[in-house]
């Protein structure tokens, strides 16, 4: 099994602030890996770093053995790398259906075929899809800002999905969503997981959620891995207890 | 040489009353996101207010110049914001700038159809000719403009920095939300803002229009010169805005001498779009957020 | 679709046949200002795709609106076919309007603003200094009307009908490309770059094409401008006339389909109507625009959106918001 995603000695700076110091990780393929730690522990930082948002101070980060630091979002995004963000990012004037036809669209054809081509760039039937994977029908023709805000994050998910992506980075996907649909949420995100061998990373707060969904675990504290496992093993480290409970 | 002295000194007097159209600019945007299209149009109403005070009202000329305090303040700076700024402000950057174009076009059409589209003769603060020095010839209006500014803007500064009111102007502009938490009446200090930003004008137009003579238009280029010292010095600062002033002034002073007549409007312009490209902090700024 | 949506098709149909039929009975003077309204239109739409749709602002289409007359006066007086300037114009205008999307790619909102105006005053320089090429301060006067296989439009109705035919064959593209993916990819730009970004959207691309489609328009527009008033000089392309472009996107209602022909409608109309309070319909304008702003930054559309809804909770937008549901 080879690594989908390899980072190594990943540094990030911003002044005199060291938000990333040296994380490097592996992630392969199939896996559902967790990163937590407390508040700035470097979590969206990183994730920022491996997906070209930002700048990485030093290090590199490979997709499927390619090197990709600092490439361009967009370009990550066209190798099968996609995200969630942290803040709830839809686009509110698209409705349901637009915001996942747009979600994949820029992976179908060329620039020219998709002024040429099809309205909807061939994307209906995989839109309707993915609505209905998500429970989403009764709301496919509505402007996604008008959703309630766990319907939004639904479709925010969603649409990181719509391109058929190999790793997926998920910023905090369950915040602020309530029981019900954070067990939708987790079922869809197996089921993916194991249909079409995507793989995940998951910033999470949420320990139970985190604990059930992921297969391994990696703890960050001040910029640095300080721990990595099976869900139960980090649970019971000391070190993690301490990074979320001391000083 | 002498020449040269003598460039430098009205290049430096403009630029000081500049800087004081330009720091009312800035503070606006910062404490309340506005971008005034209209900037150069308030300072060309308080002009025509004393010059209308004067010719239908029989004012002599310092009551009248009271007079055009107290209805910028009125005009320019509470009822601008009660009446356009805070309904538009929920709606984002764009409609308040269309907004304030139209404010612009309504200055300048209703001092044009009702008192004149002809250069009016604006009466000095203090009749004087010129000092000669050095060889160079002086002229006082432009040492009374650099006086009068740099002092206005001085007090301006020690107002900021040292008084309880100053501080939490400054402290709303740099983070309203803070400045809320902290508990500083936001609402009063950006009202305040706004009142400082029409004294401003008020004095910048006093000072200006002897020099320039008092048109409707007189507006159109100093509102650019607003717009232009601000992203010299960074929309975050008023230092920013101050040196902007002064550098504008000083490049237009020379320019007119030194380049071709034909684009010497272009050449700040073209200095101000490398600017902004390449430093879109400006010179002073601090960089606000990464660009991708 | 549901009823409203037909109705806004009716409506639409009905609308064009009047600017078919009415014209025939208009006098020389009405039949001017309905040809400089489509002609305008032409220009608002492309800055409507730049700034409603692309989230770009733009205070430079009326320099573009020079170039496009000027490249048809400096062509057609010379003895040059009107294709070749349309041809010509347009091209120039896509470039010209690419090479001006790049500092959209750093700098957003009133730097944006700031540059475009740098460049509306650059070209405004250019016109009214290269006498050689524009005539200067004089302009160029005597532009023909083109003709086509033979076909003459120097009448004024006749050229009306040419101005209308390429408002709506403009339309038709636009509405082809609003519905499109770049459409949507535009609306991305306009309220997540970033987001936009993450699932792919070239940003870069998309930018620059929406000034280079934008600026395209705007020269296209010119084109048609030069022969309509047959004579052009620098004062009809300053900051004053990019500055009145934008207010029609935004009166009409910027990021509506039909938002700019009602914009241009009624900053090439209104004129008129107040015609008897002489010098005064500016300060009208002014405060309209001030008032609408106020109550409704949406523009006249977005008022007529409000209207609807207010009628019936799920009646979707009205007609064309985004043209895209």
């Amino acid at each position: 099994m080879s690594a989908v995603l390899e980072v190594s000695e990943l540094r990030k700076s911003f002044g005199g602030i060291t938000a990333v110091d040296g994380v490097s990780l592996s992630v392969d393929e199939g896996e559902i890996v967790g990163v937590i730690g407390p508040n700035g522990s470097g979590k969206s930082t990183l994730f920022d770093c491996i997906l070209g948002q930002l700048l990485p101070s030093a290090g590199t980060v490979q997709v499927d053995g390619r090197e990709v630091t600092g490439m361009r979002p967009c370009d990550l995004n066209r190798l099968g790398v996609s995200r969630t963000f942290q803040m709830l990012q839809v686009f509110p004037q698209l409705s349901v259906r637009e915001n996942l036809i747009l979600a994949g669209q820029e992976h179908r054809g060329s620039m020219l075929a998709r002024l040429l081509g099809a309205g909807d760039a061939g994307l209906g039937p995989s839109a309707q899809n993915m609505i209905e994977f998500f429970r989403l029908q009764h709301l496919a023709d509505e402007f996604a800002g008008e959703l309630s805000y766990g319907q939004q994050k639904l479709l925010d998910v969603a649409m990181a999905f719509m391109s058929g992506p190999r790793l997926v980075l998920l910023d905090e996907p369950a915040g602020g969503v309530n029981l019900t649909m954070l067990a939708t949420l987790r079922e869809r995100l197996r089921d993916i997981n194991r249909e079409q061998r995507a793989t995940f990373v998951v910033i999470e707060h949420n320990m139970d959620f985190v604990m059930s969904l992921c297969t391994r675990i990696i703890v960050l504290a001040q910029g640095r891995v300080i721990c990595e496992g099976a869900p139960e093993a980090v649970r019971a480290d000391p070190q993690v207890i301490e990074a979320y409970l001391g000083h | 040489m002498a020449g040269l002295l003598q460039l430098l000194v009205s290049g430096l007097a403009t630029g000081a009353t500049y800087a004081l159209v330009a720091i009312g600019f800035t503070l606006l945007w910062q404490t309340s996101q506005t971008i005034n299209f209209a900037q150069g149009e308030f300072v060309m109403v308080p002009a025509f207010i004393v010059l209308a005070a004067m010719r239908f009202l029989d004012f002599s000329l310092w009551p009248a110049l009271a007079l055009g305090l107290f209805c910028s303040l009125l005009l320019l700076g509470f009822l601008f914001k009660r009446l356009l700024v805070d309904p538009l402000l929920k709606h984002g950057v764009l409609p308040l700038v269309i907004a304030t174009i139209g404010l612009s076009i309504l200055a300048k059409e209703v001092v044009k159809n009702y008192y004149s589209g002809e250069a009016q003769r604006f009466p000095a603060l203090i009749s004087g000719d010129t000092i000669p020095l050095g060889g160079a010839v002086l002229s006082v209006q432009d040492l009374i403009n650099l006086t009068v500014a740099v002092a206005a803007v001085a007090l301006l500064q020690l107002f900021l920095a040292r008084t309880e009111t100053g501080r939490r102007m400054q402290a709303t502009a740099q983070n309203r939300t803070v400045a809320a938490i902290l508990g500083i009446d936001v609402e009063r200090m950006i009202l305040y803002t706004f009142l400082l930003n029409a004294a401003l004008v008020c004095l910048a137009a006093y000072l200006i229009t002897p020099v320039y003579l008092a048109t409707y238009s007189i507006g159109e280029g100093l509102g650019l010169v607003a717009f232009t010292a601000a992203i010299v010095g960074g929309f975050n600062q008023v230092r920013g805005a101050i040196v902007g002033g002064f550098i504008v002034g000083i490049a237009e002073n020379f320019t007119a001498v030194y380049v071709s007549t034909q684009y010497r409007t272009a050449v700040p312009l073209l200095l101000l779009v490398a600017i902004i490209l390449f430093r879109p902090q400006g010179l002073l700024g601090r960089a606000e957020e990464r660009t991708t | 679709m549901t009823g409203l949506r037909l109705w806004g098709y009716v409506a639409a149909a009905g609308v064009l046949v009047a600017l078919i039929v009415l014209p025939q009975s208009l006098k020389p003077y009405g039949i001017a200002l309905l040809s400089r309204w489509a002609v305008m239109a032409i220009a608002a739409v492309g800055l409507n795709l730049t700034l409603g749709y692309a989230g770009q602002i733009s205070l430079a289409q009326a320099a573009f609106l020079g170039i496009g007359a000027y490249t048809t006066a400096i062509l057609t007086t010379n003895g040059y076919p009107f294709w070749s300037a349309l041809l010509l114009a347009g091209g120039l205008g896509f470039g010209v309007g690419w090479l001006l999307g790049y500092p959209a790619l750093r700098v957003q909102h009133h730097y944006l603003a700031f540059v475009t105006l740098a460049f509306m005053t650059m070209a405004y320089l250019v016109f009214r200094n290269e006498a050689w090429l524009t005539g200067g301060v004089f302009g160029i006067n005597r532009i023909p009307r083109p003709s086509f296989f033979g076909w003459s439009t120097a009448k004024p109705l006749t050229y009306y009908y040419v101005c209308l035919g390429a408002l709506m064959i403009v339309l038709a593209g636009a509405w082809w490309m609003i519905r499109s993916p770049w459409g949507r990819a535009f609306v991305a730009l306009r309220e997540n770059p970033r987001r936009a970004m993450s699932l792919g959207v070239d940003i870069r691309s998309y930018t620059l094409l929406a000034f280079a489609f934008g600026a395209a328009l705007g020269c296209i527009a010119g084109v048609f401008f030069a022969p309509l008033v047959e004579f052009v000089d620098p004062s009809s392309f300053t900051l004053a006339d990019s500055l009145g472009l934008l207010l029609m996107v935004v009166v009409g209602g910027s990021g509506y389909f039909f938002g700019p022909l009602l914009g241009a409608m009624v900053a090439v109309l209104l004129p008129e109507w107040l015609r008897m309070t002489q010098g005064l319909y500016l300060i009208c304008y002014a405060v309209l625009v001030m008032v609408l702003m106020v109550f409704c930054p949406s523009g006249i559309f977005g008022l007529f959106d409000k209207a609807v809804r207010s009628f019936n909770r799920s009646a979707p937008l009205a007609i064309g918001k985004e043209a895209r549901r």
